[in-house]
C-alpha cells in the first residue's frame, strides 16, 4: 500500500472546485478509494450529494470516466458497462487496446440501502467484476436530511422530527454490509475516512479482487448531523472508537474485525455533539440513550463473537 | 433454436423472428428480464447465447428496471444493445427510457404489444408503447411478422445514424403476432450484418484516455437547450426512417415508408389503425369494396416522431375517417393515435370527419364485422356531414 506521503503525491482524480460541503466526508472517500485502484478506473454515482456536487453542467470534477444516470440504479448501471467492456474487450474493441479497467459505483444511503437495494442484489448475485462502495452519512442529506434506512436510531430528520410525542426515528438502522455478505460475495468491508490507511487498504483489496465487492463507508455531514465541517474526521473516528461502527471486512466468508478500540468510548460521546441527537440528551430522554447503548453494546457484541470465524 | 429454412422462407412466430433478428444482428451486449408475452424472445436469444452461436453478453437481470438501466450503462460504454419487454416490464422502465433517450444512446428495444394494469391482463393492447409515446423513443409499428423482423433490422441503422443517435423501440401485438406463426423470408447472417454495419460509438466511457462525464447535472441554463437538440433529432429521424428503408428495399426488395396505405388513394371513407389489427382491416374493405363502398386503410408504421404532414397529406380528400385506438389516453376524448391524427389535419382546407374509436382492450378479438360496422358508420357521416358519435368504444 502507498505511503501517505505517496499518496499525496498522485493526481486527483476527483479533483478540487466541485460544489460538496466543507466538512463533507465523501471527497476524502472518492479520492481515497480512486486512488487505491492503481489504473484505469471507470464510475458510475447514484443520484445524490456526490453526483449534483461535481458535476453541474458544464462542469465536472471527474478526471476518470463517468456516468449519472438515476438513483435507484447505480449497480445495475455499473453491470452493464462493465459487461459492455467483457463484450468489446472480446472482440478486440476497447478504445486505446486491450487494458485492466477497474469499476466503481458510488451510492448513498437512500441509493443503496433503500431505493437501490434490488439493483445491487441483483448485481452481487450476478457476479459482475465491480466494486460498490455506498457513503453512508445516515439520510438523504441531498435533498434536506429526510431519514433512510440507514439513519441512526432516534435520530431528528426531516421526516423523523423529534416531536412532541415520538422523539426521532423509531427503528433501528438496517444493517446492510450484512445483508450484502450474505450474497456470498468475495469481499464486503466497512470502513471510515479517518482511518485512511484502513479505508485504503480495504478499497485496493476490493479492486484487486475479481467479483463483486462491496464497501460501506461512514461519511460525516455537517450538514445533516449539525456538527462544524471542522470536526467531521473527529466524529467520524468516534463512530468508531463507540462502536456504533465498526470497523470490519468480510474476506472468503471469514469476518475479520479490522480496528478494536482499546477503550470502548460511551455512545454518548459521539451523540452529544451532534444537534440531530439534541433531544436524547434532555434528561426525561435517559432512557432512549441507554437503550441506544445497549443495542450498540449487542451489536459489537455479536461482531466480537463472529470475529476470525466463517459467517 | 435452430430454424428450418427453405429457399429463405421459414415458418416463425413474431417472437421467434425478432430472437432471430437479434441472433443475425449479434449485438454486444443484451440485457434482458422476462415478461409475457415477449419472453420467448429472451429465451430463444438465450438459447443463441448458450450455442455460440452469437457473441452478446446476456445480462439477466432483475428487472426491467435494471435491464434498461444496464442498457444505458452498456450504450454509453460504446456497445450495440438490444432488449426486449411488454406491457409492466416498459412500464417498470419508464424513468429509464427517458434518461436513454436524454442521453442520445442508440438502444433497440422490441416491446411486444399487451395491455397494462388493473385488471392484470396479459394480451394484446397498445396501452404499454403509448404510454412510452412522449419519452423520446422513436416508435415502429409492425402489422405482421414479417415486417417486426424487418423493423427491427431497420431500427439499427436508424438508432446509430449519426444525425439521429436515439433509442428506437419496434412494437409487434402480444400474442396475435408474437405467438402466430407466419411463412416469413428471412435474410441471410451476411446480408444483416452488411445492412446493419460494424458500429463504432464515437464517445464511450471505456475511452480511458479522454475521459468524458455522462448524465452531468443540468440546471434551467442549459437544460431546456439540450432537450431542443433532443427534440430537433427525433424530428429529423423520419428522413433517416426513410433513407433506411430505401436501402432495405434496394437491397431486400421490401418496401416501407411512414405509413402503409391500403386501397387509400380514391377511398372517401378510411380507417386508420395500427399493427395486426390492420391486417383484419384489410378484409373489411375488400368485402366493402366490392359492395361498391370507397373504403381504405391508413396505417402508420411511424408513430414517433409523428409523421403529421405525410398523414394529413394521404388523408386530406376523405370524406370520413374512424381512428382506431387500442388504447385509451383516459382523457375522455378519445385514444391517442386519434388525438394526433385529428390534429395533424386541422389546417387541411378542407377538414374530414374524424371519429374515435376505441377497439380490443386487452386483447378483445376485433373482427371483420367490427371494421365493417365502423365503415357503414363512416358512410352515414359522408353522406350527412354529421357526426353522432365523436368517440367510442367498439368491440364491447
Amino acid at each position: 500500500m502507498a505511503t501517505l506521503k505517496e499518496l499525496s503525491k498522485q493526481n486527483e482524480l476527483l479533483t478540487g472546485g466541485h460544489r460538496l460541503c466543507s466538512g463533507c466526508g465523501i471527497p476524502p472517500i472518492v479520492r481515497l478509494v480512486l486512488r487505491a485502484a492503481g489504473g484505469p478506473v471507470v464510475a458510475t454515482t447514484a443520484t445524490g450529494c456526490l453526483e449534483v456536487g461535481t458535476t453541474i453542467y458544464p462542469y465536472t470534477a471527474w478526471r476518470i470516466p463517468w456516468i449519472h444516470s438515476a438513483f435507484e440504479n447505480a449497480a445495475a448501471t455499473i453491470s452493464g458497462i462493465e459487461t459492455a467492456y467483457r463484450a468489446l474487450k472480446k472482440k478486440g474493441k476497447l478504445p486505446g487496446g486491450d487494458r485492466d479497467i477497474k469499476f466503481i459505483a458510488f451510492g448513498g444511503d437512500g441509493g443503496t440501502y433503500d431505493i437501490g437495494l434490488q439493483a445491487l442484489s441483483g448485481a452481487l448475485e450476478r457476479g459482475h467484476n465491480f466494486l460498490y462502495l455506498c457513503y453512508d452519512n445516515g439520510a438523504y442529506m441531498n435533498t434536506g436530511i429526510q431519514r433512510s434506512s440507514a439513519t441512526p436510531f432516534f435520530s431528528n430528520t426531516t421526516t423523523s422530527p423529534a416531536g412532541e410525542v415520538i422523539p426521532g426515528k423509531q427503528e433501528w438502522r438496517k444493517d446492510l454490509t450484512r445483508i450484502v455478505a450474505a450474497h456470498n460475495i468475495p469481499y464486503a468491508a466497512q470502513a471510515s475516512p479517518h482511518n485512511w490507511a484502513d479505508l485504503s487498504r480495504k478499497a485496493e483489496k476490493a479492486l484487486r479482487i475479481q467479483g463483486p465487492t462491496f464497501m460501506n463507508v461512514m461519511s460525516p455531514c455537517p450538514l445533516g448531523w449539525y456538527t462544524k465541517p471542522e470536526d467531521s474526521i473527529k466524529w467520524a473516528k468516534l463512530s468508531v472508537d463507540t462502536c456504533y461502527w465498526p470497523l470490519y471486512e468480510i474476506e472468503d466468508g471469514i469476518l475479520k474485525i479490522t480496528y478494536k478500540p482499546k477503550e470502548k468510548k460511551p455512545l454518548e460521546e459521539w451523540l452529544k455533539p451532534q444537534g440531530r441527537f439534541k433531544h436524547l440528551l434532555k434528561p426525561e430522554n435517559r432512557n432512549l440513550l441507554d437503550k441506544f447503548q445497549a443495542r450498540v453494546d449487542l451489536e459489537w457484541q455479536r461482531l466480537l463473537d463472529l470475529d476470525g470465524k466463517r459467517i | 433454436m435452430a430454424i428450418t429454412m427453405t429457399k429463405g422462407q421459414a415458418g416463425l412466430t413474431g417472437n421467434s423472428a425478432i430472437a432471430y433478428a437479434m441472433k443475425q444482428i449479434n449485438p454486444d451486449v443484451c440485457p434482458a428480464y422476462p415478461i409475457t408475452p415477449s419472453t420467448a424472445v429472451i429465451e430463444e436469444f438465450a438459447s443463441y447465447v448458450a450455442d455460440g452461436a452469437v457473441t452478446t453478453e446476456l445480462i439477466t437481470v432483475e428487472s426491467e428496471h435494471s435491464a434498461m438501466s444496464a442498457c444505458i450503462g452498456a450504450a454509453a460504454a460504446g456497445a450495440r444493445v438490444m432488449t426486449a419487454t411488454s406491457s409492466q416490464g416498459l412500464a417498470l422502465m419508464w424513468e429509464m427510457l427517458y434518461i436513454a433517450s436524454g442521453m442520445r444512446l442508440p438502444i433497440i428495444l422490441t416491446d411486444v404489444n399487451r395491455a397494462l394494469s388493473a385488471p392484470i391482463n396479459i394480451h394484446c393492447d397498445h396501452s404499454d408503447s403509448m404510454g412510452a409515446r412522449d419519452s423520446g423513443w422513436i416508435q415502429l409499428y409492425s402489422e405482421t411478422v414479417q415486417e417486426a423482423y424487418d423493423n427491427l433490422i431497420q431500427a439499427v441503422r436508424i438508432a446509430e445514424d449519426e444525425t439521429v443517435q436515439l433509442p428506437v423501440m419496434v412494437c409487434l401485438d402480444g400474442f396475435i403476432t408474437s405467438h402466430a406463426i407466419e411463412n416469413i423470408t428471412l435474410l441471410s447472417d451476411e446480408e444483416v450484418q452488411g445492412f446493419v454495419g460494424e458500429y463504432n460509438a464515437k464517445t464511450t466511457l471505456l475511452d480511458i484516455d479522454h475521459p468524458v462525464t455522462m448524465g452531468a447535472m443540468s440546471l434551467p441554463e442549459n437544460y431546456i437547450d439540450f432537450k431542443f437538440q433532443q427534440s430537433e433529432a427525433i424530428a429529423r429521424s423520419k428522413d433517416t426512417v426513410l433513407k433506411v428503408a430505401e436501402d432495405f428495399e434496394k437491397r431486400f426488395g421490401r418496401k416501407y415508408g411512414l405509413f402503409e396505405g391500403y386501397r387509400l388513394e380514391d377511398a372517401e371513407i378510411a380507417i386508420v389503425i395500427l399493427n395486426s389489427a390492420a391486417g383484419t382491416t384489410k378484409v373489411a374493405v375488400d368485402e366493402l369494396r366490392k359492395k361498391g363502398l370507397k373504403a381504405g386503410l391508413l396505417r402508420p408504421r411511424l408513430f414517433r416522431p409523428f409523421p403529421f404532414k405525410e398523414l394529413a397529406e394521404a388523408l386530406k380528400d376523405k370524406k370520413a375517417i374512424a381512428v382506431l385506438d387500442r388504447a385509451d389516453s383516459m382523457n375522455g376524448f378519445g385514444g391517442p393515435v386519434f388525438n394526433e391524427l385529428r390534429s395533424a389535419l386541422y389546417d387541411v382546407p378542407k377538414r374530414p370527419k374524424v371519429v374515435s374509436r376505441i377497439y380490443g382492450l386487452g386483447g378483445r378479438d376485433y373482427k371483420v364485422k367490427d371494421a365493417i360496422a365502423v365503415f357503414e358508420e363512416l358512410k352515414t357521416i359522408a353522406e350527412t356531414g354529421m357526426v353522432d358519435t365523436l368517440q367510442k368504444y367498439i368491440t364491447i
